[in-house]
């Protein structure tokens, strides 16, 4: 850097000087388009971009931070002969440690060995089944449960993340009244006593406030409370509701109604709007995304799907699509109109569509009609009922249901018209008939309705009861704040996306001695002291369908993490006919859609540092959310990249930082919700902004700008796409990309073709001239001979994986992967050791994206190796490439001389070592890693060394009846973390020495090949090849599959 | 101008740098006994314990095996510290009253733990693992020393890498035929007049005479050990061990 100076070093964030957005469009008319990039800078050819080849971090990364007033190039002249003492260090004395054995140990604890116990994490789309790790009865690490369909042993981003919520050291650890600290004794006391008063008039002012409740039980002490207050009522409340679905099932069946998607049996899927590749927050999305990719996997049996995505956001649902229409929310319905009236099942004519949006309708109606009882139509959670009601008919035209869709009961146990609901118990609050408000959970103060003004409806309630786990929005204006236990600290049951009941079992008692809803419910009934595990207990008792014992039968329930057939029936329905009526939104209004936010959720996770220091998909955005729109949108607007600007719907206004999205519509301004929290903790205080603030009983999923403008000031968002690129060598024409832009073409990082091309040649990700083959094999060093033994290798299915995050923060959880903040991810300091790198190719107004999990290859030639100074990062006899932390010294040069950019360097003390509640959450078996030293992906060898130990010792306990007994490591015992969170089974790990094995007979697929093998790394890590699947009636929006190859085009 | 040093001078510089040269050889020399010397790896301390629990009056005095108290030694990274509710197995029959017992009664009574000094300590780094050593032949002496005359226990070695790194680079050193010699805290290994016999081809050994462990029946064809390398190399290929070039990798103790 030219600029800095000894005492005052400024860390630039890049790029050092933006372009306008006016510039951007200028270079873009003028360049040819490049093949593939990563983000805006690269495409067109950002001051600073190249910066950031150069470097592998961004400029002044290394330098002290300005505000502790010294540089590190200062600090080192200073500290420069007390460093030459530094050796010394190392003969310090260990300190002494107590060890503290229980007074009574359990009976079936082996300390040292972790158990597994199946619960479910609820959600309000339905529980989630997992299995947890428990090392000497802690919880540390979330896995699915793969004895629940719901599941298969996969999870989702939100239930990896959930166990660091339990030991959040900002949950709420202990109850007030009136911000005087109470019990739960002293709350017992006051409802026992308002039930004596409240008895009269049968609970006339008692309401409650939950969220959607998918627990059997709870439902049933609930009916029990309204039972004996007969005027009492219960609502139900999530700002990210299902009211669309509830209210189309309601009109087209007269009854409430989930549908159920067999994707297994589609070969064409329309997507309108519906993202249902990335999180839980669509329902079913583990088994979907699992069923989905199964017809991509190009088992020979089964062919290829194609799945057509018409999306008003930039979602993974649309970048794996094979071919996708972006169009305003609010105009997906004209075309699912229009679709319907061309499939014959009712709908209007297709006013107002264009050309483009003409072709691709009747392309998707000729290939649906060609597919019908095989197609499957479905509609968006955030979209209106009107579409649902579409959707639903389109798929009745096809013959779809009963093949495709099927119904069932929804996993709430009782469907409510949220909205609805909620208006009428602040009609209440506000009419003074409320004299108690008991708010389980949620947090409506914060995300209630904007013109509901919730808080100010709870002024006028005498007694307001939250039962929270962290005192927020809601708690601070509450009288009474109950601190509420996790769903790892409680009894309960919850039904799935599908109905399917699964019990919820405590994995440690209460950190805080904080209570269930159950109990808080119980209270207000005859039997007031009944547990949560009496609760469900007798609940079960009555409702089980099993024959026999019930204790037998709750004990398998509980080993299982399913109750079997406890799934209603299905349902077989019939869609009424008759068109719903659409209101087109007029051409040039800019729509406001709130969305829930890929990692915060509605604001639940807001507080949880891993959530929020994921990227999120394809935005790579990270700790904030912001107004996104198209780089069209917000050019004609004159908003650059980062100017805040306030956004006025109906008289409101919130003031957000604008962030340019690929793919998005014109016309559109997508807003996440589950940010702007001043409540929340440590981790979510302050980032981005709440769209609440704006979202009223009016418009709640899509709004209309009334006014846009810019505040003048700018807000720095945290976007890592630029990080971690280096500078490619060799041919000028390459040079100012980086190696995921241009080697992506150069050398072909992603390889693709279309299906039919795949069938002609399935060799294609080698037939093609590519740049592979190292030009030398000559090495310094000697070879190894990695033909015997365990030879570990990974296989990542490209085709598979829909880059929904489950493998990034699995990985975190095992391997006690630090959070660093926004400040440090603004420098490029970010940790996490799978990344998910995104590429864009085609059209800069409708890219096609791809997903690329990057982790380190563990090459067999590794370069990081022979650069170390220390020895610190050395090669296994089994081929993997390991660091020994306690080595590293910190120079950096295995990471400057990594091609791949996946080692990350402790630039500071990122791990906490010393918040108390963190320290029982941490993997045992992994090192926590202190300052200075480099880290990377261990291909989570404490599993291989656990596996191996493991049959090492079952071999010796055989070999005492039969002296030659062999016990080898079988395939399938070591299971990655990332693999095994995966919900699309896209990544598998195994010994490449057998031949058996699954990741051998994967690796022995044509489409396998690995990454910069012509700098002869020899990566143990390989991706098997894209193939997309793309209507040519209507183009490929990347003009390239089934024509010519990416690689050939420049 | 006249000289500032004299000839003597030249004497000193040279003498100087002599004892520059002396004194940096002398502090790196001492550096290095110290950073292995008992000072830092506390090898030989006896650390203060809430109670002053005898190894040797348990162990050689009334017999118990290590197992009694260490469970999950054979199954666990961890060999397991005994609960209080071991001690009071027999320690609410005998010496009831006995003063020095009170932490262990009184952490009986008020369900609180006892808080033991850790003796072997290793880095945090470091992620030993008890279960496979045991399986695969290698007995608790070889690490924790003679247990059994240890009035107060004690560090045996010195825990240093350079200490594990010597039997993981010959493993046949230490090695023990599985069964009783691996809890056995006095076996010394096989001598002349103490014999091994093992059935050939299998990991089958017996200190008493030609017969198979489990079955009692006579060995088909015992080969007779009396030195512990030739039964160590043996039982190393018997066992299959990994090669020392495998157990040496970082990624064995370190992650």
């Amino acid at each position: 850097m030219e600029n800095h100076t000894d005492n005052l070093v400024q860390i630039t964030t890049t790029p050092k000087r933006k372009l306008s957005l006016q510039e951007v469009r200028e270079r873009l008319s003028a360049a040819k388009g490049k093949a593939y990039w990563r983000s805006l800078e690269e495409l067109v050819d950002a001051p600073g971009f190249e910066e950031l080849l150069e470097n592998e971090f961004p400029a002044g990364v290394t330098e002290f931070p300005q505000e502790s007033g010294v540089s590190r190039r200062n600090f080192m002249k200073l500290m420069g002969a007390s460093m030459a003492l530094a050796g010394l260090s190392a003969c310090t004395r260990q300190p002494e440690e107590p060890i503290v054995p229980y007074v009574r140990q359990p009976e079936d604890l082996i300390p040292g060995v972790p158990k597994y116990f199946a619960t479910t994490m609820p959600f309000p789309t339905g529980g989630i089944p997992v299995l947890v790790k428990s090392n000497e009865f802690r919880p540390t690490k979330i896995e699915g449960n793969a004895m629940h369909p719901a599941s298969s042993g996969a999870t989702d981003v939100f239930a990896q993340a959930s166990i660091l919520d339990l030991y959040d050291p900002d949950r709420a650890q202990n109850s007030s009244y009136r911000d005087q600290r109470r019990n739960w004794g002293d709350f017992h006391d006051a409802i026992d006593a308002y039930k004596v008063k409240a008895g009269a008039s049968g609970g006339a002012g008692l309401r409650f406030l939950s969220e959607t409740i998918i627990s059997p039980t709870l439902v049933w002490q609930m009916q029990t409370v309204l039972k004996k207050f007969p005027s009492a009522k219960w609502y139900q409340w999530d700002p990210i509701h299902r009211d669309s679905a509830r209210s189309a099932a309601k009109q087209m069946f007269g009854q409430y109604a989930e549908p159920i998607y067999n994707f297994e049996a589609a070969n064409v899927v329309l997507s309108l709007d519906a993202d249902f590749l990335y999180a839980s927050y669509f329902p079913g999305f583990i088994p979907y995304a699992r069923a989905f990719t199964k017809r991509r996997k190009m088992a020979e049996d089964t062919p290829m799907n194609r799945l057509y995505a018409v999306e008003s956001f930039a979602t993974t649902t649309g970048a794996l699509s094979d071919n996708r229409l972006r169009m305003r929310a609010s105009d997906i319905m004209v075309f699912a109109s229009a679709l319907a009236a061309a499939l014959g099942g009712g709908g209007g004519a297709a006013t107002g569509l264009s050309d483009d949006e003409q072709k691709f309708l009747q392309a998707v109606a000729k290939d649906l009609k060609a597919n019908a009882g095989a197609s499957l139509v479905i509609p968006g959670e955030q979209q209106p009922p009107e579409l649902h009601i579409l959707a639903a008919q389109i798929n009745q035209a096809l013959g779809n249901i009963g093949k495709t869709v099927s119904y069932a009961e929804p996993p709430e146990v009782v469907p409510t018209d949220q909205f609805a609901g909620l208006r009428e118990l602040v009609g209440d609050m506000n009419a003074g008939k409320v004299d108690t408000l008991i708010i389980l959970y949620g947090n409506p103060v914060y995300d209630a309705p904007v013109d509901l003004d919730f808080e100010g409806a709870m002024g006028k309630v005498a007694n307001n009861v939250h039962l929270s786990l962290y005192r927020n929005e809601t708690s601070r204006v509450s009288q009474w704040l109950l601190h509420g236990a996790h769903y790892l600290e409680t009894w309960s049951d919850a039904r799935a996306y599908d109905g399917t009941a699964s019990l919820v079992q405590p994995l440690i008692a209460p950190l805080y001695d904080g209570h269930s809803a159950h109990e808080l419910v119980a209270l207000f009934t005859d039997t007031p002291e009944m547990t949560a595990y009496q609760a469900i207990q007798t609940y079960w008792q009555q409702n089980g369908k099993a024959a026999g014992d019930f204790a037998t039968n709750f004990r398998r329930w509980l080993h299982d993490g399913i109750i079997p057939n406890s799934a209603p029936g299905a349902k077989t329905l019939t869609p009424r006919a008759g068109a719903p009526t659409i209101t087109p939104l007029a051409k040039d209004a800019i729509e406001v859609v709130f969305r829930p936010d890929p990692t915060t959720y509605d604001g639940r996770y807001n507080n949880n540092a891993w959530l929020q220091e994921c990227p999120k998909p394809l935005l790579r955005l990270e700790w904030d959310n912001a107004a996104m729109m198209s780089i069209e949108t917000a050019a004609r607007l004159g908003f650059e990249q980062e100017d805040v600007i306030r956004i006025t719907v109906d008289g409101r206004y919130v003031d957000a930082p604008v962030l340019v999205v690929y793919g998005m519509p014109e016309n559109s301004i997508t807003l996440n919700l589950g940010y702007g929290r001043y409540f929340s903790g440590r981790a979510g205080n302050g980032f981005g902004f709440n769209a609440y603030a704006i979202r009223s009983t009016k418009t709640p999923l899509i709004a209309v700008a009334e006014k846009l403008e810019k505040t003048g000031d700018t807000y720095h968002l945290a976007v890592v796409q630029n990080y971690t690129l280096i500078k490619p060598h060799g041919d000028p024409k390459w040079m100012n990309r980086s190696v995921q832009g241009a080697e992506a073409v150069r050398r072909d990082l992603i390889r693709v073709a279309s299906y039919d091309q795949y069938k002609k040649d399935p060799d294609f990700a080698h037939s093609q001239t590519f740049d592979e083959d190292p030009q030398s094999y000559d090495s310094l060093y000697p070879g190894f001979d990695y033909t015997k033994g365990y030879q570990w290798g990974m296989a990542i299915d490209m085709n598979s994986c829909v880059g929904c995050n489950s493998c990034v923060i699995a990985c975190q959880a095992e391997n006690n992967v630090a959070v660093v903040g926004k400040e440090q991810v603004k420098i490029g300091r970010d940790m996490k050791w799978l990344r998910i790198d995104t590429y864009y190719t085609g059209d800069l107004h409708n890219p096609r994206a791809f997903f690329q999990p990057m982790l380190c290859q563990h090459c067999e030639n590794a370069p990081c190796e022979p650069v170390c100074p220390v020895g610190a990062t050395v090669h296994t006899p089994e081929g993997v490439n390991t660091m020994v932390y306690n080595r590293c010294v910190g120079t950096r040069y295995c990471s400057n001389n990594c091609p791949y950019k996946v080692r990350r360097f402790n630039f500071k003390l990122f791990s906490d070592y010393i918040t108390p509640s963190l320290k029982p959450l941490r993997n045992p078996d992994v090192t926590v890693r202190s300052r200075g030293v480099m880290e990377k992906c261990s291909y989570c060898i404490q599993r291989i060394n656990a596996a191996r130990i493991q049959a090492e010792v079952e071999e010796t306990r055989l070999q005492e009846d039969d002296p030659t007994a062999e016990r080898k490591i079988r395939d399938g015992e070591v299971v990655t973390a990332c693999q095994q969170a995966c919900p699309t089974d896209a990544i598998v790990f195994g010994n490449i020495n057998d031949p058996d094995s699954r990741v051998t007979r994967i690796k022995a697929q044509p489409r396998n090949y690995g990454l910069l093998t012509d700098v002869n790394t020899r990566p143990r890590t390989s991706y098997i090849a894209s193939v997309v699947n793309p209507n040519f009636e209507i183009g490929d929006r990347t003009d390239m599959p089934g024509k010519t190859f990416i690689g050939e085009q420049s | 101008m006249p000289q500032v040093f004299n000839r003597g001078a030249n004497g000193l510089a040279r003498m100087s740098l002599v004892i520059l040269g002396l004194v940096v050889t002398s502090l790196a020399l001492t550096l290095n006994e110290l950073q292995r010397s008992p000072y830092v790896t506390r090898q030989g301390e006896r650390l203060e314990q809430p109670v002053p629990f005898s190894h040797q009056h348990h162990v050689a005095g009334l017999g118990l095996d290590c197992r009694y108290c260490h469970t999950s030694v054979e199954n666990s990274s961890f060999a397991g510290i005994p609960p209080t509710k071991t001690c009071m197995n027999c320690h609410s029959e005998i010496w009831t009253n006995a003063d020095i017992l009170e932490p262990v009664r009184s952490s009986y009574r008020n369900n609180t733990s006892i808080w033991w000094t850790k003796i072997h300590d290793l880095p945090d780094y470091v992620y030993f693992n008890h279960e496979i050593h045991i399986n695969k032949g290698i007995g608790c002496a070889s690490c924790h020393g003679p247990v059994d005359e240890m009035p107060l226990m004690y560090q045996h070695g010195s825990l240093q890498m350079e200490w594990c790194l010597d039997c993981h680079r010959n493993p046949a050193k230490n090695i023990r035929p599985i069964g009783d010699p691996i809890f056995n805290i006095g076996w010394k290994g096989p001598s002349q007049d103490n014999q091994v016999w093992c059935e050939q081809g299998t990991g089958d050994c017996s200190l008493s005479g030609p017969y198979l462990q489990k079955s009692g029946k006579p060995m088909l064809k015992p080969i007779v050990f009396t030195d512990q390398m030739t039964l160590g190399k043996y039982l190393v290929a018997q066992y299959h061990v990994r090669t020392p070039n495998e157990i040496q990798s970082c990624e064995t103790c370190h992650r």
